[in-house]
């Protein structure tokens, strides 16, 4: 174990290259919405038990699956009715299981990274070939289901190993959503390759507002305006992401779907939005920005003090 | 340390479920639910009716509601007695005000404590629906059988002296891998403690079948006001909300039901009464609501969903 994960340099959020979107835009605006699959029996992991209570744990267990059977639908209607096309973070065993609700978002264009195999399999002391058999199967699950290739890696419930940012850029991953330290991508130190950080945020997601925030639906419409406006303001001065990461079984509640529409509704209504998916957002970053952020990252390196020195 | 290869291998990963309890269906996708004289919205309101022990086992685990503090907890215990002798009284006034019939889910236990209430709910016109036998009657995975047979023999002896009951809630709706099938076996039609959909489904056992009737977690008042912490006027919102969008899909995708848990300890309270009449008053201005019981669902589904 180790203090730092090591895996980017710090990058103060003041001076940096002016990032330009697409036209002129300042903030890349996309969605992902979670398609998982949670077992009703599965094995346990020695670091995390996948339920709290003895199996079948009936009231968690079915408020997930009403996301496969209610929410993701009626997620999937208010995003086409706007031609908001979702970057699903995908459970891709839901390619077996529910390859119906797989078709559809395909069927609209949706763009689909792993979000690992099930949501109840966690990577906790995964060995390497371990690690390595996750990535192979996910990659070829979802070529199998939708003919895409996979470019994006959110962790089964956000669970890793020290070796997981290595192994994603060496199978090709361009972008990971695992790591919460900034609003802009920022380029990753991996031992071969290249990867990116794409921000994706824990603080504006559903399972956080509402499940450990407690927020009422109204309230989230209200953080996401905030927390889009000084995005926007700010992506004046060099773009900025923002990322809505979804749950069907939270989002979709009827009581809740009214409320997000009006969020979104105050988003698409700016003009200088880039509504895109993770992957678009990857290319044109590593096509334009990739170099000149790292060497832009670089030079703050040869800043820093070296360790011990008085100040 | 390594984990075991057996960890990567997913013998349920297949078309559909990972269980045999029901098969995977979008809900957008049936054959639009027809309801009983064309109603759009089934309305089910079902107030419960718990006894929190003031010496609870807490085996496997505390039932939400449970005492606290040290014993003895005179503070919650008291509170909640207050929803069963007060606050369930001024719901059933609220019902009354608008002719609602509800499905009462009852610990068995206070019908033998408080057999006068359950003549109550029932002189009302409400039905009830059993809930084991208190809240420290846990029913979960891994259990003895022969206790859960007891909990739900015992449970449905006594209040099947009452009334007829068809349905089910499961203290904390927590169950075992046989609870479905134990409820079969005693006649137990409908179940409340899956909310895996948002109309009734089939759940199969192998003893025979059983209608789970989704019985809203996200919105109960304990849900709102005990586990977010929300506000009255928040409260009634969210049930509004929720009604304007089922109303709305109904004209599309056909019938929808809208299921309102309640506890007299929680929407029983002075402050909170006028926030659930008002959530009522805005359901049931619209044409097309239907005020039905478990039992009435029951009924009707056959040929609601044919």
């Amino acid at each position: 174990m180790r203090a730092d994960p090591d895996l980017y340099d710090f990058w103060p959020y003041a001076n940096r290259p002016k990032i330009i979107w697409p036209n002129g835009a300042r903030v890349a605006f996309w969605v992902a919405p979670n398609i998982e699959f949670y077992e009703l029996d599965p094995p346990s992991n020695p670091e995390r038990k996948p339920w709290a209570r003895a199996h079948p744990d009936v009231v968690p267990y079915s408020h997930r699956d009403f996301g496969n059977r209610v929410g993701n639908q009626r997620l999937m209607k208010v995003l086409a009715q706007r031609q908001v096309r979702g970057s699903v973070s995908l459970s891709v065993a839901m390619c077996d299981h529910h390859p119906e609700l797989i078709a559809q978002a395909a069927e609209l264009n949706w763009e689909f990274f792993s979000h690992g195999i099930y949501n109840t399999r966690y990577c906790y002391q995964m060995s390497e070939a371990q690690e390595r058999a996750i990535i192979e199967d996910s990659i070829a699950t979802v070529a199998r289901a939708t003919g895409q290739r996979i470019d994006g890696w959110l962790a089964p419930a956000l669970t890793h190993t020290e070796r997981t940012f290595d192994l994603l850029a060496e199978y090709g991953i361009k972008y990971t959503c695992d790591l919460f330290q900034d609003d802009q991508p920022q380029p990753l130190k991996v031992a071969s390759g290249r990867l990116i950080s794409m921000p994706y945020s824990l603080e504006i997601n559903d399972v956080i507002v509402y499940n450990a925030y407690n927020q009422s639906p109204r309230a989230y419409t209200e953080m996401i305006k905030r927390q889009f406006d000084q995005l926007y303001l700010e992506g004046a001065d060099s773009g900025t992401v923002m990322c809505i990461p979804l749950h069907g079984f939270l989002v979709g509640q009827a009581h809740r779907i009214g409320a997000f529409q009006e969020a979104l509704d105050y988003i698409l209504a700016h003009d200088k939005v880039w509504v895109t998916t993770a992957r678009e957002i990857a290319d044109y970053f590593y096509a334009h920005y990739y170099d000149v952020c790292l060497s832009d990252i670089a030079a703050h390196k040869h800043r820093r003090r070296p360790q011990g020195q008085a100040v | 340390m390594t984990l075991p290869d057996e960890y990567l291998i997913y013998p349920r990963r297949q078309h559909g479920m990972d269980h045999a309890l029901y098969p995977w269906s979008d809900l957008f996708a049936r054959n639009p639910v027809k309801w009983p004289n064309g109603a759009r919205v089934a309305l089910m309101v079902s107030p419960a009716l718990e006894f929190f022990p003031l010496n609870p086992t807490g085996k496997p685990f505390k039932a939400p509601g449970s005492m606290q503090t040290p014993y003895p907890d005179l503070r919650h215990y008291t509170t909640r007695d207050y929803g069963n002798r007060v606050g369930i009284y001024r719901i059933l006034r609220v019902l009354q005000e608008f002719a609602l019939p509800a499905t009462v889910t009852t610990n068995a236990h206070i019908a033998e404590r408080y057999p006068e209430l359950i003549e109550n709910v029932l002189r009302a016109g409400h039905e009830i629906a059993a809930e084991s036998l208190t809240m420290d009657t846990l029913h979960y995975g891994g259990m003895d059988a022969s206790v859960e047979i007891e909990y739900i023999d015992k449970s449905l002896k006594i209040l099947r002296a009452f009334s007829e009951v068809n349905g089910w809630l499961s203290p904390a709706k927590s169950q075992s891998a046989q609870t479905l099938e134990l409820l079969v076996q005693h006649n137990v039609r409908y179940c409340l403690d899956w909310a895996h959909d948002e109309l009734p489904t089939t759940m199969h056992t192998p003893s025979g079948d059983l209608l789970a009737i989704p019985h809203s977690v996200e919105l109960s008042d304990r849900q709102i006001f005990s586990e977010y912490k929300h506000s009255e006027a928040s409260y009634v919102q969210q049930i509004k909300d929720a009604f304007d969008q089922l109303y709305c899909e109904s004209a599309t995708y056909g019938g929808r039901l809208l299921t309102l848990p309640l506890s007299g300890f929680v929407s029983g309270l002075p402050y909170r009464i006028g926030a659930l009449r008002e959530a009522l008053g805005y359901i049931l201005k619209h044409p097309g609501v239907w005020p039905a019981t478990g039992s009435a669902i029951l009924q009707a589904w056959p040929a609601a969903s044919a």
